[in-house]
C-alpha cells in the first residue's frame, strides 16, 4: 500500500478548474517529484493534497486512510507537512517561536526535538532570539525546512524549496531534501530546477495543462530526451 | 494605488520610529518647561491616551487577525460601560454591597468586582456575535467591506439597545469624594486618573505576556502574519478568531469604564463619538501593529488635549482626524510601519 | 379617522420619503455604482440643508438672540426675483448643490486614492467635522439654536391646508428628474467605464482609464445630489440644528434604504426609501418598548444585519448577476503557479 494515493483529483479557484483528474502515488521513505511548466497546476495539487484547496472530485488516501478534503489544520495532523514557495515563515515571530509553532500540534515535550532540528541547521540555532522577517532568502528556506520537520512527519510536501535561491543555496537545499529523506521522510516535491530534483528522486511525474502527462522512474524521466527537451533545458 | 494591505503589518514589530514620537514628547516637555504648553495638558493628554491605546489594540488585533475595520469598537467600549453602570448602580447594590470608599478615588471597592464583570461579559457577547453573525459571513467568504458594514449595523443596533434601556440621559458612576493631587509646575491630577493609568499599563502588560509568554498568544501572532501557514501548522483559526473577540471586547469594555470614569460621565454616544480617535491611533501607529497603536494612541491623546489651549474643547476630535488624514496620505503604513 | 386626516399624513410621509430618496439615489451612485463606501452621509445633509437655509432665511434678528451673520434673503433685499414664483428657492437648490459638491471635490482629492474602509473613515471624519464645526462656530449658523422659519417654497400661493400637496409635486418632480439624470448617466460611455472599474479596478487602471478621476467625479455626482436632498429637507421642516443631523437618521437610515432596495439599482434606492421610511414611521403605531424611538436604533441596525445576512442584493436585486455584498472580492484567490 502506497503511503500517499491521489487518485482523479480535479480541484480549482472559484468557477476555474485547474487540476482535470490528477493521480500519484507515493511510496514509503521515497522522494517524488513533479515538474512541468508554469501555471500546469503543480502547486494547485500540493494545496489540494493538503486541504488548502477542496477537491471538486477525487481522493486522497494517507496511510490507508481517506483525507480528501480535511481543512489543513486536520491533515496535519495525520502526520503530513507542508512548505508553501513563498511566504513560509511567520516573519514576526522570532525563529524560536517559528519552530514551535512548527510543533504545535505535537502533544509531547517538543524541546528534544528543536535541539535535533537546530543539529540539522546549524546557521538557525545561533540567531534563535532573531525575527525571523530579519533572515536572507536562503535563510528563510531553511527555517520553512525546519519549521515543516518539528512535528517529525511522514511525509513532506514542499513547493518549489530551491526557488529564487543562488546556485550555492540550491545545492544546500538540496542536499539537506537528501538528508531529511535518510532519516526516513517521504517527500513530495514540486520543482522547477527540474533536473536536479529527478536526480533524487525514486519517481517522477510530469504535470501539464492541469493533467498527468509522464510518469517513470526519476532516472529514466531525466535520461527521456522529450523530457530533457521540454522540461530540463537541455 | 491604494495602501498597503494589513498583511504587511505584523502585530509585535521591532521598535524603529519610536525615536521620532520619543523626541517629540521631549519637545513638547521644552515648551512646557518655557510656559508655550501647560504641562497639565500634555499630562491628561498620557491619560486621555491611555484610554485611546486599550480601544485601539483592541482595534489593531482585530484588523490584524480578522483583517477588516471594526467600526462597533466604540460602541463595544459604550456597552461595557454601561454594563459596569448596571452593576455599580443597581446589581451590586441590590445585593446588599455597600460602597465604601477607596482612597482618594470618586469609586469605591465594587469597581474591582464591575470592571472584570464588564470585561468577561463584553467578551462573551463578541464572541456569540461572532458565532451568530461573522462566522456565517467568513464561510460565505464575503469582502472586509461587507464585514465592515455589518459592523456597523452592529454599531448602530448595540447603540440603540443601551438607548432603549438607559435612555439619552447622562448617566455617571456612584460617585463619592472628588480631590486632586498637587504637582510641581501647575499640574494636577484627579486620583481617578492615576487608576486609569495603572490600570491601562496593567493591560497591556498583561497582553504583551499572553501574547508572547502562551501558546495562544504566540499563535495569534502567526496568525496574524500569515493565515495560510498557520492553518497548515495545525492552528485552529476558528479558535484564534475567537480569542481576538474576546480580547479585543475586554480591552474595549475597559477603556469604556475608564473613559466613563475621566470624562465623570456615560452618554450613548459616547463610544460612537469615540471611534475617530481609535482609527486615528490605530492607522498612525501603522494598522495591525500593537507597539503601534498603543503609541499612536499617546500621541493622539496629548495632541487633542494640548490643542485645547487654543481651541475649543469640542475640536478635539477633529484635531485627531487631521492627524489621521496626514498620516494616511504622507505615511499610509503608520510611523511604525514595517517594511517587510 | 377622517379622509383629510389620513390623506394629510400620507403625504406628510410621502414628501419625506421622496427626500430620503433623493439620498438613496446619491448613495447608490457613491455605493453601488463605484463601490464607495460613504459612511458620512450625514455631512452632504447638513451641508446642503444649511445652505440653502441660510441662502433663504431672514436675517438674524438681535432680539430673538440670533447670532449667525451669513443669512440672506437676498431676493427681498434686493428687489429682484419677484416674479411670483419664487425662483430664489432654485437657486438655493443649485447653490446647495454645488457647496456640497465643492467639499467632495476636496475631500475626495485628499482621500479617494485610499483603501474603500480607509474612506468610510474618512467620510465619518467629515461629517463628524461638519456637525462640530456647525455646532461650536455660532457665527456660521446660530450654532445650537439652529436655524428656523426657514421659509415655505411657494408659501405664498396655495393656502396652508393645500402647501403639502403641491411640495409633494415639487419633490416629485426634482426626484424625477434626478432619477432620469443618473440613470442616463449609468448608461452613457462614462457609466460604463465605471462599471468596468467596479468589476475589476486592475485591468481597468491597466487600460489607461485614470480610475481615480472616475472615482472623484462620481463621488462629486452623489455628494451634489445628497446636496439637494438636504436642501429640500430643510424646506420642509424648516428647521435646521446640528442636532438632526445625527448619524442614525442622516446616515445609517440612508444604508438601510439603499440596501433593502437593492444597491446598484435605481428603482430599489427609491423603493427602499418609502419602504423603510414606511417601517420608520410605522413603529409609533407598536405596542410597548417597540414604539420607544429608541428602538428605532436597533430596528435600523438590525434591518442592516438582515439584509447582509439573508438578503443581499434587497428587494429588487441588483443590476449585476452577483450581489455586491454576497461576493469574494477579485484579487483574494490564491495565486497558481
Amino acid at each position: 500500500m502506497s503511503l500517499l494515493q491521489v487518485s482523479n483529483i480535479v480541484a480549482g479557484y472559484g468557477e476555474t478548474e485547474i487540476l482535470h483528474g490528477v493521480s500519484i502515488a507515493i511510496e514509503q521513505g521515497h522522494i517524488v517529484t513533479i515538474i512541468g511548466p508554469n501555471g500546469s497546476g503543480k502547486s494547485t495539487l500540493l494545496k489540494a493534497i493538503f486541504g488548502l484547496v477542496k477537491p471538486k472530485k477525487g481522493q486522497v488516501i494517507f496511510q490507508g486512510r481517506d483525507i480528501t478534503g480535511l481543512t489543513p489544520e486536520a491533515v496535519v495532523r495525520q502526520g503530513l507537512s507542508y512548505v508553501p514557495q513563498s511566504s513560509n515563515i511567520f516573519p514576526s515571530l522570532s525563529i524560536n517561536e517559528n519552530l514551535e509553532m512548527g510543533a504545535f500540534v505535537r502533544t509531547d515535550d517538543f524541546r528534544q526535538r528543536l535541539e535535533e532540528i537546530y543539529l540539522l541547521f546549524p546557521d538557525l540555532a545561533g540567531r534563535r532570539k532573531d525575527r525571523a522577517g530579519t533572515l536572507s532568502g536562503g535563510q528563510r528556506q531553511m527555517l520553512a525546512l525546519a519549521r515543516a520537520l518539528m512535528l517529525d512527519p511522514a511525509l513532506l510536501l514542499l513547493d518549489e524549496p530551491s526557488a529564487g535561491l543562488s546556485p550555492n543555496m540550491v545545492g544546500s537545499v538540496f542536499e539537506k531534501i537528501l538528508g531529511i529523506n535518510r532519516a526516513g521522510v517521504a517527500i513530495l516535491l514540486v520543482e522547477q530546477n527540474a533536473r536536479e530534483a529527478l536526480q533524487l528522486s525514486s519517481r517522477g511525474y510530469v504535470l501539464a495543462s492541469g493533467q498527468n502527462q509522464l510518469e517513470d522512474e526519476g532516472q529514466k524521466l531525466l535520461d527521456n530526451p522529450d523530457v530533457a527537451r521540454l522540461y530540463l533545458g537541455g | 494605488m491604494s495602501t498597503a494591505s494589513p498583511r504587511t503589518q505584523r502585530l509585535l514589530p521591532k521598535w524603529s520610529a519610536s525615536y521620532s514620537v520619543v523626541a517629540c514628547f521631549l519637545l513638547l516637555l521644552v515648551l512646557a518647561f518655557f510656559s508655550i504648553v501647560k504641562l497639565e495638558l500634555m499630562v491628561n493628554g498620557l491619560f486621555l491616551g491611555a484610554i485611546i491605546a486599550l480601544g485601539a489594540i483592541g482595534l489593531s488585533l482585530i484588523y490584524g487577525i480578522l483583517n477588516f475595520a471594526h467600526l462597533a469598537q466604540g460602541d463595544f467600549m459604550t456597552l461595557g460601560a454601561y454594563i459596569a453602570l448596571f452593576l455599580l448602580g443597581t446589581l451590586l447594590p441590590g445585593m446588599g454591597l455597600k460602597d465604601t470608599g477607596l482612597g482618594p478615588f470618586t469609586f469605591g471597592y465594587p469597581i474591582f468586582i464591575a470592571l472584570p464583570l464588564a470585561i468577561l461579559v463584553m467578551a462573551a457577547i463578541a464572541i456569540g456575535l461572532d458565532i451568530t453573525i461573522y462566522r456565517r459571513l467568513r464561510r460565505r467568504g464575503v469582502g472586509r467591506v461587507v464585514l465592515a458594514m455589518t459592523s456597523l449595523g452592529l454599531a448602530i443596533g448595540l447603540r440603540g439597545i443601551v438607548q432603549v434601556i438607559w435612555g439619552g440621559d447622562t448617566y455617571q458612576y456612584p460617585r463619592l469624594s472628588k480631590a486632586f493631587y498637587q504637582l510641581p509646575m501647575g499640574v494636577r491630577i484627579p486620583p481617578d486618573n492615576l487608576f486609569i493609568g495603572v490600570t491601562a499599563i496593567l493591560l497591556v502588560v498583561v497582553l504583551y505576556l499572553f501574547l508572547t509568554r502562551t501558546k495562544i498568544g504566540k499563535a495569534m501572532r502567526a496568525t496574524s502574519d500569515n493565515v495560510d501557514l498557520a492553518r497548515v501548522s495545525g492552528i485552529n483559526t476558528e479558535n484564534i478568531i475567537r480569542w481576538t473577540w474576546a480580547l479585543s471586547a475586554g480591552l474595549a469594555a475597559t477603556a469604556g469604564v475608564l473613559l466613563a470614569i475621566f470624562q465623570a460621565q456615560l452618554i450613548p454616544i459616547m463610544g460612537w463619538r469615540f471611534l475617530i480617535m481609535l482609527f486615528a491611533a490605530v492607522i498612525l501607529g501603522g494598522i495591525g501593529n500593537l507597539y503601534g497603536a498603543l503609541a499612536g494612541a499617546l500621541v493622539i491623546g496629548v495632541a487633542a488635549e494640548v490643542s485645547t489651549q487654543w481651541l475649543n474643547p469640542a475640536y478635539k476630535v477633529v484635531i485627531a482626524f487631521i492627524i489621521m488624514i496626514v498620516a494616511l496620505l504622507i505615511r499610509p503604513k503608520g510611523i511604525f510601519g514595517v517594511r517587510d | 379617522m377622517e379622509l383629510s386626516g389620513i390623506i394629510g399624513y400620507i403625504t406628510g410621509f410621502a414628501i419625506m420619503a421622496v427626500i430620503y430618496a433623493i439620498f438613496s439615489l446619491g448613495l447608490n451612485v457613491h455605493w453601488g455604482y463605484t463601490g464607495l463606501f460613504n459612511i458620512g452621509i450625514a455631512g452632504f445633509f447638513a451641508l446642503g440643508a444649511y445652505t440653502s437655509a441660510l441662502l433663504t432665511t431672514a436675517s438674524p434678528d438681535p432680539l430673538m438672540f440670533e447670532d449667525y451673520i451669513f443669512g440672506g434673503d437676498l431676493p427681498a433685499r434686493l428687489g429682484a426675483w419677484n416674479l411670483g414664483i419664487d425662483l430664489w428657492f432654485f437657486v438655493a437648490l443649485m447653490a446647495a448643490a454645488l457647496i456640497c459638491g465643492i467639499v467632495a471635490l476636496f475631500i475626495g482629492f485628499l482621500t479617494l486614492r485610499l483603501r474603500e474602509d480607509y474612506l468610510a473613515i474618512a467620510t465619518l471624519g467629515i461629517a463628524e467635522g461638519v456637525r462640530i464645526i456647525f455646532l461650536n462656530e455660532k457665527w456660521l449658523a446660530n450654532g445650537s439654536k439652529g436655524l428656523y422659519r426657514i421659509p415655505k417654497f411657494l408659501g405664498e400661493l396655495v393656502s396652508p391646508q393645500y402647501y403639502d400637496y403641491l411640495f409633494l409635486g415639487v419633490v416629485l418632480v426634482i426626484l424625477i428628474v434626478l432619477y432620469i439624470a443618473v440613470d442616463r448617466t449609468i448608461k452613457s460611455p462614462w457609466g460604463r467605464v465605471l462599471k468596468a472599474i467596479r468589476e475589476d479596478e486592475v485591468t481597468a487602471e491597466a487600460s489607461g482609464k485614470n480610475v481615480f478621476n472616475f472615482k472623484l467625479q462620481s463621488f462629486i455626482f452623489g455628494a451634489a445630489i445628497m446636496g439637494i436632498g438636504g436642501a429640500l429637507y430643510a424646506h420642509n421642516v424648516r428647521f435646521v440644528d446640528p442636532v438632526t443631523f445625527d448619524p442614525l437618521l442622516a446616515t445609517f437610515i440612508i444604508w438601510a434604504m439603499l440596501m433593502v432596495g437593492g444597491s446598484g439599482n435605481n428603482k430599489g434606492a427609491i423603493l427602499g426609501a418609502f419602504v423603510v421610511w414606511a417601517i420608520w414611521t410605522g413603529t409609533q403605531f407598536l405596542p410597548g418598548f417597540l414604539s420607544d424611538p429608541n428602538f428605532r436604533y436597533v430596528m435600523i441596525g438590525l434591518l442592516i444585519l438582515a439584509v447582509i445576512l439573508l438578503r443581499p442584493g434587497g428587494i429588487l436585486g441588483e443590476e449585476r448577476v452577483v450581489s455586491r455584498l454576497s461576493e469574494t472580492p477579485p484579487g483574494d484567490a490564491s495565486p497558481e503557479t
